[in-house]
């Protein structure tokens, strides 16, 4: 049974964090309707922001950290308006598929040469120990837990913010109809300028608690983990704010219960041979909506 | 979400298609035999061309049936892997070319019914969902061909998840998938004749397969489901059939990458959701749909990185912002307008001095 | 429109490949400068395994400057050109086909087991002579004309069982591995079954794979719910270093031990070293050793890439030492054929011994396994100090 609490805390902690890079991953694609390839670099590119700062430079962390949540809205920005915006009304919702994976590309390259390729190892942001219950046989360290309600507080800030603030509201609207948010007089480039910063900042912040939870950095860092919390956004529910949280919930939790239980070589393929399951009995997630296709 | 709004390119310029593959083949064939090739571009040659392979085969999936698939890698991973293990056992037992052709069949069998199967759960979702179950069992296959072992012995074969030694083996017995460390030792059999032969093979196949009635309901199914299914068309039937083609031929692709190298292991960076987005980015480089445009796509984009080689540590930053420039240049509606109105221009003026 | 722009980049591009086709046409078959000796070098020096393949070109390149400052070999001057794998067998064969293309005499490489195994299938037909550094897999120097400076996997997972099992450090053994990679799998394998004859047992052997290799959390659990008093790392050491870290938020100390692809966990750049106290490794090369040999060599190394090299480096430093003194020995020339070259290395390796960085008194038999000592190393103080 405590093995069985601690692996179960062990998810809770990895799910988590791909909660948090889901909520960016989903966020962007409810709104701007693609699927941000790059967004696993951007945390890669947050994770060294705050390492040059904290590390190096021996900056407090959470100024390394609000450093990191700057620099990468502005990385977010600024390739939504080179890279993404040129193509957001191309024949092909592929086009713009196909030039993040070639953002992700130069990121990770870029990174390669200005950092080089061997690995940095990162102290964590959180320097609380944690606690431990049922007298030390079960321990949830510190960085679970602030992970946890980090996760929390932004999804509880991305609701509020979404359903209760003009610009919020602009962006459910793009959303469902851009065509119609636009005669109503919504700035569709601002709304989806401002998506791309709010999904880099989370980028930003996943970086912090990612590198401090798992603590080696390297520029492929963030590759893996955002293309399992991609497919955590798609099992929530791609889209769907609480479903993000729930899916890269449910997602770290089962690939440390596979790894723990059934197989630890066959891990992976038990993560998605159980998304496959999901999507079959759910075709649009959990949390999706599922809308009827008319004539 | 991913609405295809092309029509079919024109199906009268296939010829053009075979007889610029052919005169590839016979130009690059005059300057081996002359010893005018680098070794590095002669050894560039089948890999390209099976990549080419791989993109038709995608292209089939995602320009003609109209669904994102990313998980072509798992497919081709599924025909290397098969055709391998027939030739390492068979190795000596039978002629080198009937060997090979044998193999060739069982690989592309087994992809084919791989296919199949994947089929039935994928294709009844829509759009992304599509897409990310199709790269989950990409993914699957990897894994669990990844974590196999398997041998032979004169007590039959022996099969285990876990280690070599749990296949438990008399010390005599061959062991043939030694878990990560794959397989080794499969007869190079392949070459570029066989895989251009090949090339044709596939385009032959896609190509009738397009311009067929089945064809025709395939993109009647991506043009407009609801209108398709209405006028009576078998939706499900159709889709299966497109998407067991295209598998099959992802497998033959692999059949050829497993016969033309000395190692084959089922990691990420030969058979993983990357490589399945390399191929993607090669079918929507070369045009959704066209056929053609993958063929020369795969090849021009498997041969940049290697050109580049000279430019040392740059040379993959340079090939992403290649990529993404080439991207926006040739998708983007600002873009395509400016250099429709460039190239009017031009003709405007070539016809102006014509008349003069 | 889209048409005729992508035949025009087609036909640019079958231009200019033909044009640099017709430039190498001349390097296969013999070298095409008689006065140089050119060394190429293939690697991973993009993606994940970037940090072994650029540790193996720059170790290789300080060797070359030292050989080319202190005149050479045979008074020819040597050149050094590295190629990039991305870790993929298939990019191997492609990089060892342009570096023939630039006229190379012999190879040193490939740095990872599968890259080389395939290598070596062009070697064989070239009669090339190859060096590999660290491709440790059995099948890697199959053929005659391939040499290598590192210990095979299964040298390695013996020698680490035996080690364990004769000092009697442990009882109950937990195993932590990569089952998606070769070298790890390789010497996983023959330590479980040597094992068996060394009287400790495995009480736990997970594996991680490429696609998983951030939460260990598992693994760890398991050799600590397990009662493992030592936990073997037959892995590189950037995982290494998460499990350390990982493995002291848990609570969990036990002796960890590790080979060669260890090596280099002290030099992480900001790495709590004090997590490492204790951990035992069975590597040939310790950047920390105080030799005067390899302290030049860490020296220089560090002086000119500002990180600390690693068993790879060391490698293939020795690599190229090998190269020179069995170059020397049967008196090799730029101008000879890359197959005449080849038969002379081939002799020249099995006469040679060499005091290199990996080990004193190193030699080498026509199999093309190297004869050296394991060292056992344990970090003490955030040091490496020689276990005895």
């Amino acid at each position: 049974m405590m093995s069985f609490l601690t692996s179960f805390v062990n998810g809770l902690s990895l799910g988590s964090i791909y909660a948090i890079i889901a909520l960016g991953y989903t966020m962007v694609y409810g709104i701007a309707k693609m699927l941000n390839f790059a967004h696993g670099d951007f945390i890669m590119v947050g994770c060294y922001i705050i390492f040059i700062f904290s590390s190096n430079l021996g900056l407090n962390p959470v100024a390394a950290i609000l450093i990191a949540i700057v620099l990468c809205t502005l990385l977010g920005i600024t390739t939504e308006r080179v890279a993404y915006r040129p193509l957001r009304n191309a024949a092909s919702p592929l086009a713009v598929l196909i030039t993040a994976i070639g953002v992700s590309y130069f990121l990770e390259n870029l990174a390669l040469l200005i950092f080089g390729a061997d690995t940095k190892s990162f102290t964590s942001v959180v320097p609380w120990a944690g606690i431990s219950l049922f007298g030390g046989s079960l321990q949830i360290q510190g960085i679970t837990i602030v992970t946890i309600l980090v996760s929390l507080l932004i999804l509880i800030f991305l609701q509020l913010f979404v359903h209760k603030t003009r610009e919020g509201q602009a962006m459910l609207a793009v959303s469902q109809d851009r065509g119609a948010a636009m005669l109503m007089g919504i700035d569709v480039n601002k709304t989806i300028t401002l998506t791309f910063a709010i999904g880099s900042a989370l980028a930003a912040v996943a970086g912090a608690l990612l590198a401090s939870a798992y603590p080696s950095l390297t520029p492929y860092t963030g590759a893996m983990p955002g293309i399992k919390a991609f497919v955590a956004a798609v099992l929530g529910g791609i889209g769907s704010i609480p479903g993000a949280m729930i899916g890269g919930l449910v997602l770290g939790i089962i690939e440390i219960l596979s790894r723990t239980y059934i197989s630890s070589q066959l891990a992976d393929a038990i993560v998605f041979g159980i998304l496959v399951v999901v999507l079959i009995v759910r075709p649009t997630g959990i949390l999706g909506k599922n809308i009827q296709e008319k004539v | 979400m991913l609405k295809k709004k092309m029509l079919s390119r024109n199906s009268k310029g296939r010829f053009t298609t075979y007889g610029i593959v052919i005169a590839a083949w016979i130009i690059m064939e005059i300057f081996m035999r002359a010893g005018l090739m680098s070794s590095h571009l002669e050894g560039l040659l089948v890999p390209m061309t099976y990549y080419a392979i791989v993109a038709v085969a995608l292209n089939l999936c995602v320009g003609i049936l109209g669904e994102l698939s990313l998980g072509h890698a798992g497919f081709m991973c599924v025909g290397a892997f098969s055709s391998a293990l027939f030739s390492l056992v068979t190795d000596g037992v039978m002629p080198d070319g009937v060997r090979f052709l044998i193999a060739l069949v069982i690989g592309v069998i087994v992809s084919a019914i791989v296919g199949f199967l994947i089929g039935i759960p994928v294709l009844r979702l829509n759009g992304d969902y599509l897409a990310i179950v199709t790269l989950a069992f990409g993914e699957i296959i990897k894994n669990i061909i990844n974590a196999m072992y398997l041998g032979v012995d004169s007590k039959g074969v022996h099969i285990s998840f876990e280690s070599q030694m749990a296949l438990n083996m008399e010390p005599e017995g061959k062991t043939l998938i030694n878990g990560a460390m794959g397989v080794t030792g499969t007869p190079h059999d392949a070459n570029f004749t066989i895989a251009v032969i090949l090339l044709l093979l596939a385009l032959v196949v896609v190509q009738n397969f397009i311009d067929s009635r089945d064809g025709r309901a395939v993109m009647s199914i991506r043009d407009n489901r609801i209108a398709a299914e209405s006028i009576g068309i078998p939706v499900t039937k159709y889709k299966m059939l497109a998407f067991t083609i295209s598998a099959a031929i992802a497998g033959m692709a692999g059949v050829i990458f497993s016969h033309n190298i000395a190692t084959l292991q089922s990691t990420s960076q030969y058979f993983g959701y990357n490589v399945s987005i390399m191929i993607l980015v090669y079918v929507v480089l070369g045009g959704i749909g066209s056929i053609r445009g993958s063929v020369i796509a795969a090849v021009i984009l498997y041969l940049l990185p290697e050109l580049l080689r000279g430019l040392n540590k740059y040379r993959m930053l340079i090939y992403s912002v290649v990529l993404i420039a080439v991207m926006i240049i040739n998708w983007a509606p600002k873009a395509i307008e400016k250099r429709t109105a460039f190239f009017d221009s031009i003709r405007k003026g070539m016809k102006r001095n014509g008349t003069a | 429109m889209k048409k005729k722009l992508l035949s025009i980049a087609l036909t640019a591009v079958m231009a200019a490949s033909l044009l640099a086709g017709c430039g190498g046409s001349g390097a296969s078959g013999s070298s095409s400068s008689g006065d140089t000796f050119k060394i190429g070098v293939i690697g991973p020096l993009t993606g994940g395994a970037a940090a072994y393949g650029t540790a193996v070109q720059y170790s290789a390149q300080i060797a070359v400057d030292e050989i080319n400052a202190a005149g050479g070999i045979n008074g020819k001057q040597v050149e050094l050109k590295a190629e990039d794998d991305e870790l993929d067998a298939q990019k191997s064969v492609n990089a060892y086909n342009s570096l023939k293309d630039w006229g190379m005499d012999m190879l040193v490489g490939c740095v990872t087991s599968a890259c080389s195994i395939a290598v070596s299938e062009e070697t064989k037909n070239d009669n090339m002579f190859q060096l590999t550094p660290s491709g440790s897999a059995l099948d890697c120097v199959k053929y005659d004309n391939v040499f290598r400076v590192c210990f095979s996997d299964p040298a390695q997972g013996a020698a680490s069982a035996q080690y364990i099992g004769q000092n009697g450090i442990a009882s109950k053994v937990g195993v932590i591995y990569d089952s998606s990679d070769v070298y790890s799998s390789g010497i996983y394998q023959t330590f479980a079954q040597e094992a068996a004859n060394q009287g400790f047992e495995i009480v736990s052997a997970e594996a991680f794979t490429a696609d998983s290799k951030t939460d260990f959390s598992v693994q760890i659990q398991k050799a600590k719910d397990a009662g493992a008093e030592l936990v073997f790392l037959p892995i590189y050491y950037t995982e290494a270093s998460l499990i350390l870290q990982q493995a002291n938020t848990m609570g969990y100390k036990p002796i960890f031990f590790g080979c060669d692809g260890l090596d280099g966990i002290l030099g992480v750049e900001n790495f709590d070293t004090s997590l490492a106290e204790g951990a035992m490794l069975l590597t040939p090369f310790a950047a920390d050793a105080t030799d005067e040999l390899t302290q030049s060599f860490v020296k220089s190394f560090e002086a000119k890439y500002e990180i600390t090299p690693n068993q790879f480096g060391a490698d293939a430093y020795d690599a190229i030492y090998a190269i020179k003194a069995a170059a020397e020995k049967e008196n090799v020339t730029p101008s000879m054929s890359v197959t005449e070259i080849g038969d002379a290395m081939k002799k020249g390796m099995t006469e040679i011994s060499i005091d290199g960085l990996t080990s004193t008194g190193m030699t080498w038999d026509a199999s093309g396994e190297p004869t050296k000592e394991p060292k056992a190393v344990v970090i003490k103080d955030g040091a490496y100090v020689s276990a005895q």
